[in-house]
């Protein structure tokens, strides 16, 4: 019976929270002292991202000649990390949209954060490209804005220029899509916050937020269409348009149709593996148990694997094609990845890819923490050397044997990584600490999900017949017990 | 200028839910309802339509993309035309990625943009709340007593019959707008 299937369902959020408890708990870190943990670890974020903004500054300064490139290899340590963070980024643009669209409700509960990082993913991203210009002052040039120079625009055939597009949308709209669900939590903390800096603040962004019906209304389409319509299709064009930086070229292991829905596809297991790296350091530090249950992890570990999966068909088929294809520089480049001097790197994405997220197909493994926490690690390790092999394996042994060259990558390039991953971490501490972690108002919408029909099932119309009983039964109308139609 | 209500405090969704049905099946009109987050349905038993921001979305995105298609048309075969690789000047199938992405920005932006205007939101408004408290975990449902039909009597007992944790008359300040009558018809008109 149908009823019977959602009244045994596991409620999403552990501990019987009420809504005020919500409210109580999503509040209390924003409210007291910072812990010395959370001191440490902005201490440590701070140092990397100093040593990232030496490394940057000194190669701003001396040029680009401070890293490892050579005539051969023009793309290498820079680029990876780019397509790293973008693919990052990507996981937080699943989950508030993708998932909303397929109605996963557990998402309540991950979103916030996860789109947060997103916005510092990109922000990290960003970074890559605009140092590699060499000329960073002069990066505007690549908006195409009237000037005097002829005018001289911008060549719009290049994918290099899409991407300039696809990134600022997608920076963009994955701000505002973060800002439009902050709206109601800005009311929330404004309205618990009696003076003071921060409620000026909230006072300010949440933008005179009064929870009338009919605003909710507006606001629930508004969310729906950036959702459904836009955000949807942006996060699967944006790393499309990514993978034409390569796919369009005609580098052997570069030159594939397999790019877009291989690159979508990586970025998601890379993005979903950082959410859960993150998440599971806020869920043990920031008493988050409760929000972030067992149930969360499981359902994001089974996308993990199933990314993995598609990850892995990927591998599959970009080697299969390029043996089959009869065109030997492609046979070339792939039996170098796999046998050639950077093999290592070759098999380490593999390993780490393929073979770790298997461990997922076990329950325990996928309920227990510590083993979810290392495998994510190794998948975001994995996923840098997938991009890593892409870019620098099809590079360093092209169609001429006399241009051959190899690649280690030089301390400025290694600390200005460093330096992303700094800046990304203190921008989500910081973002920990003042803004709530936890979507309130979607949570405390989902906290009786598990008692109510899920979309399609029986579900009781509150049409005039039920308003008419309504009146004379106590009774609220959603619990009322009603036949099944099976 | 002030106006009198009726306020009905809930304690959660199912008795805000419930009484707005039972007040509205007995022809009380309803001024608005406080939500601290969106409940499914309400706004269905509310007898609100569907919001029409869409048309909004639409419109931006088609604006968007179709004038930034020929600003790249005209960018690339008008203005100042470069040769670039043999390729015609005006290579359409190579301003789609662009398109879609300043077409999705357009649409994004005005979308919130249009419900920021609709709904009067900007930054650093006084918000005019009926109860601090319908931001954290209570339901408000506010009517107009100024009505001279206006049983204020069943209209207590219906809110509290479905859960009210209070029943009081306030004063609010006067709407600019005249109050939204919804019709008790318009209940399933969509979806």
């Amino acid at each position: 019976m149908a009823r019977t299937a959602w009244a045994m369902r596991q409620p999403l959020i552990g501990g019987q929270k009420t809504p005020g408890q919500v409210t109580l708990d999503v509040s209390r870190p924003l409210e007291g002292r910072a812990t010395p943990l959370w001191w440490g670890a902005l201490l440590v974020s701070v140092t990397m991202l100093v040593a990232g903004i030496v490394a940057v500054s000194y190669q701003i300064k001396t040029g680009i000649g401070t890293w490892g490139l050579n005539r051969t290899i023009g793309w290498s340590f820079d680029i990876t990390n780019f397509v790293f963070w973008i693919g990052i980024g990507h996981a937080g643009t699943l989950i508030s949209a993708i998932l909303f669209l397929l109605r996963q409700k557990w998402r309540t509960s991950v979103n916030r954060s996860a789109e947060a990082m997103t916005l510092f993913a990109v922000m990290c991203a960003g970074i890559f490209p605009i140092i590699h210009m060499g000329r960073p002052w002069l990066a505007f040039w690549f908006l195409p804005y009237p000037n005097f120079r002829g005018p001289l625009w911008v060549n719009f055939r290049s994918p290099l220029l899409w991407d300039v597009f696809a990134i600022s949308t997608y920076f963009i709209i994955s701000a505002v899509f973060w800002y439009v669900g902050l709206i109601p939590d800005l009311a929330t903390l404004r309205d618990r916050f009696k003076s003071g800096f921060k409620q000026r603040m909230f006072s300010l962004f949440s933008l005179g937020w009064n929870g009338a019906l009919t605003t909710w209304n507006r606001y629930e389409t508004v969310y729906l269409i950036l959702a459904a319509a836009l955000a949807t299709p942006l996060v699967l064009s944006v790393h499309s348009i990514v993978s034409f930086d390569f796919a369009t070229s005609v580098i052997p292991g570069w030159h594939t149709t397999v790019f877009p829905p291989y690159f979508v596809a990586g970025a998601i297991f890379s993005g979903m593996s950082m959410v859960l790296t993150l998440m599971i350091i806020a869920r043990q530090t920031m008493r988050l148990e409760d929000y972030l249950t067992h149930n969360h992890i499981d359902s994001m570990t089974k996308l993990v694997l199933a990314t993995s999966s598609m990850v892995a068909i990927a591998y599959a088929t970009e080697f299969f094609v390029a043996l089959y294809s009869g065109n030997e520089y492609e046979r070339f480049a792939f039996l170098n990845r796999a046998m050639g001097p950077m093999a290592w790197s070759y098999w380490t994405m593999v390993s780490c890819n393929v073979l770790v997220p298997q461990i997922f197909w076990f329950r325990r493994m996928r309920r227990t923490l510590p083993v979810v926490f290392v495998a994510t690690i190794f998948v975001n390790v994995g996923m840098w050397f997938e991009r890593f092999v892409i870019i620098t394996t099809s590079l360093h042994r092209d169609f001429l044997p006399s241009s051959w060259a190899s690649y280690t990558p030089t301390l400025i390039e290694i600390l200005t990584l460093v330096g992303s991953f700094g800046l990304f971490f203190t921008c989500f501490l910081i973002f920990c600490r003042f803004l709530p972690m936890i979507a309130m108002a979607e949570v405390k919408g989902v906290l009786n999900a598990h008692l109510r029909p899920e979309h399609g099932e029986a579900e009781p119309q509150p049409d005039l017949e039920a308003a008419a009983m309504a009146e004379t039964s106590p009774v609220p109308l959603d619990l009322k017990p009603e036949e099944s139609p099976t | 200028m002030s106006t009198r209500q009726l306020q009905s405090i809930f304690p959660d969704e199912d008795s805000v839910h419930g009484a707005l049905l039972a007040l509205r099946k007995a022809g009380f009109i309803i001024q608005e309802v406080y939500a601290p987050y969106a409940v499914h349905g309400l706004d269905r038993a509310a007898g609100l339509r569907r919001s029409r921001i869409g048309f909004v979305t639409v419109a931006a995105a088609a604006v968007g993309s179709i004038s930034f298609y020929y600003f790249q048309d005209w960018v690339s075969a008008m203005s100042w035309p470069l040769n670039i690789g043999g390729k015609p000047y005006s290579s359409a199938p190579a301003w789609i990625p662009v398109v879609f992405e300043v077409g999705v920005l357009t649409a994004g932006l005005a979308t919130v943009l249009a419900l920021f205007v609709r709904s009067g939101l900007y930054p650093g408004k006084k918000p005019l709340l009926v109860d601090p408290r319908v931001t954290d975990d209570r339901f408000a449902l506010m009517m107009d007593i100024a009505d001279a039909g206006f049983d204020v009597d069943e209209a207590r007992s219906i809110c509290r019959r479905h859960g009210a944790e209070s029943v009081k008359e306030v004063l609010t300040p006067a709407r600019r707008k005249k109050p939204r009558q919804p019709e008790i018809q318009s209940l399933e008109v969509w979806r």
